[in-house]
């Protein structure tokens, strides 16, 4: 579904990604993990087309969209759902608007679909009766909630959660783990998580990558990241403070 | 390398600079003109626009019209009288206000009030992903957020500046009847037989391209804002001064061409 080959990305003199390489089969729910600053977020944006790279290939649904044009990259991009870090929910408009949209600027749907769809879509994270709030009248996590129910709306064969889950409690946080597994069984679609949270995101994911200096150090299930011998991913996922990751001292 | 070489690569690298960032603001424009012609046009947007930046703008507008009529008057009077050509006055008024300083005056304070806002807002959406999350769902944040400030502001800054015309001249009206004893009727009858269409085109034309530039600036730096919330606060302050340089800068030119 996805493909990603040799994928590098610099800002100024900073080399952020060094030659991604990283493969997301269908209806798969694939993890990145890496240090902060690592290039989770950068590579995550090359994927809806929000960044060109420097070089290399993203191949999505079989289709290079690095060189596409802007009504093509379009096209990709309906079939793609963003969760982003902060939901980035529009402020101006309230909890039921922001679920809605995508289907009344995007859809030839009548009024009356798009309400029983948008009920249906906040019922699912667990939010009805919440659509006449604002953004700002709503918590964190309830905005990643909303978002979430937003990125899924038009039923997108591809995912992409950008740290779903950062600065919530554990409760809230599994919480948001369970509904984005039970979405993604319910809906079947690809899903990218970029993640820190170790060991949580494991219970989740059907796959890991973990992602030093901007290149994929392993990518493997699971059970194989935890049982990884590469130190790299012995450090980050037990977060010790010796070996080859320099720490702060 | 030299002190010489070191100044010329240094003047080299802003001009560089300079001549780079003018060519995105162009790009910007011209993609907002086309955004603007090619449908769907959201009409919606665009009239909550003309109300934010319009109607919310009227307080500001009416006090700053009414005392700039006044003092016109005043300052005016006193120099009219030397002459003995106080019957002159209003004219000197209303043409002072109709060419020059209604649409400047407005347009200064629209930028003030609502193209600070309109850069700010940008600038907020940006740094909060609102503006990637449109773009992720295929939809065109030019459509959403640059062309109904720009349009809003084609409309609303010649209405502005014809108001801050008359309350100007209403203005100038108590100060020069009511104050220093000039007669109701020479007043309006002399504003009749010199101000012209030619006059009040003259003003028209400025305050709506002094629209095109408020909004065009204070969108392009919220739209390109640095990340938070001093990113947005230095391109709010970047809008409201390049806008009020462009503002009298392009009002000189203007004044040239049409005089």
């Amino acid at each position: 579904m996805i493909e990603i080959r040799g994928l590098k990305k610099s800002f100024g003199k900073q080399q952020v990604l060094r030659g991604i390489n990283l493969e997301v089969g269908t209806g798969e729910l694939l993890a990145v993990i890496g240090m902060s600053g690592g290039g989770k977020s950068v590579l995550l944006k090359h994927l809806i087309g929000l960044l060109k790279p420097d070089s290399g290939e993203i191949f999505i649904s079989g289709q290079d969209i690095v060189n596409m044009t802007h009504d093509q990259l379009d096209e990709i991009r309906s079939m793609v759902g963003v969760l982003f870090q902060g939901g980035a929910l529009f402020d101006s408009m309230n909890v039921f608007e922001n679920v809605s949209f995508p289907l009344k600027e995007k859809t030839r749907m009548n009024k009356e679909e798009i309400n029983s769809r948008t009920y249906a879509a906040l019922e699912d994270v667990g939010l009805s009766g919440m659509g006449h709030k604002y953004p700002a009248e709503i918590s964190g996590g309830m905005r990643k909630r909303v978002g979430l129910a937003r990125a899924l709306i038009s039923e997108p064969s591809i995912v992409l959660f950008d740290e779903p889950t950062t600065g919530l409690d554990p409760i809230t946080l599994n919480s948001i783990h369970r509904l984005i597994k039970s979405t993604q069984k319910k809906h079947g679609f690809t899903g990218v998580i970029i993640s820190h949270e170790i060991p949580e995101i494991f219970d989740i994911a059907d796959r890991i990558a973990v992602i030093y200096q901007g290149a994929i150090v392993q990518s493997d299930t699971p059970d194989a990241i935890r049982n990884s011998t590469d130190p790299i991913v012995q450090q980050f996922i037990s977060g010790g403070q010796t070996g080859p990751i320099k720490t702060i001292s | 390398m030299n002190i010489a070489e070191k100044l010329t690569r240094l003047i080299g690298a802003w001009g560089l600079g300079v001549v780079r960032s003018m060519g995105h603001m162009f790009i910007f424009l011209s993609r907002t003109i086309y955004y603007t012609f090619a449908p769907p046009v959201k009409f919606s947007l665009i009239l909550k626009q003309v109300r934010f930046i319009g109607s919310k703008s009227m307080v500001v507008i009416l006090l700053t019209g009414a005392f700039a009529g006044m003092v016109l008057a005043l300052q005016l009077y006193y120099t009219l009288r030397k002459f003995g050509s106080e019957a002159l006055l209003s004219p000197a008024i209303a043409l002072s206000l109709i060419r020059e300083l209604g649409p400047v005056l407005a347009a200064l304070m629209i930028t003030g009030r609502a193209g600070s806002a309109i850069a700010a807002e940008i600038g907020i959406k940006r740094i909060t992903e609102q503006i990637d999350a449109l773009v992720s769902m295929a939809l065109n944040p030019f459509r959403y957020l640059i062309v109904p400030n720009f349009v809003a502001s084609l409309i609303v800054f010649p209405l502005l500046a014809a108001i801050f015309d008359v309350i100007g001249i209403f203005g100038g009206y108590i100060v020069a009847v009511k104050l220093l004893g000039l007669s109701s009727g020479t007043y309006f009858s002399q504003i009749d037989v010199f101000v012209t269409m030619t006059d009040i085109r003259i003003g028209f034309y400025k305050s709506i391209s002094f629209g095109m530039i408020v909004s065009w600036v204070c969108c392009y730096k919220g739209f390109y804002s640095g990340y938070g919330a001093e990113g947005v606060s230095k391109v709010t302050t970047q809008a409201v001064v390049l806008s009020s340089v462009l503002i009298l800068v392009w009002d000189y030119f203007l004044g040239s061409v049409l005089l």
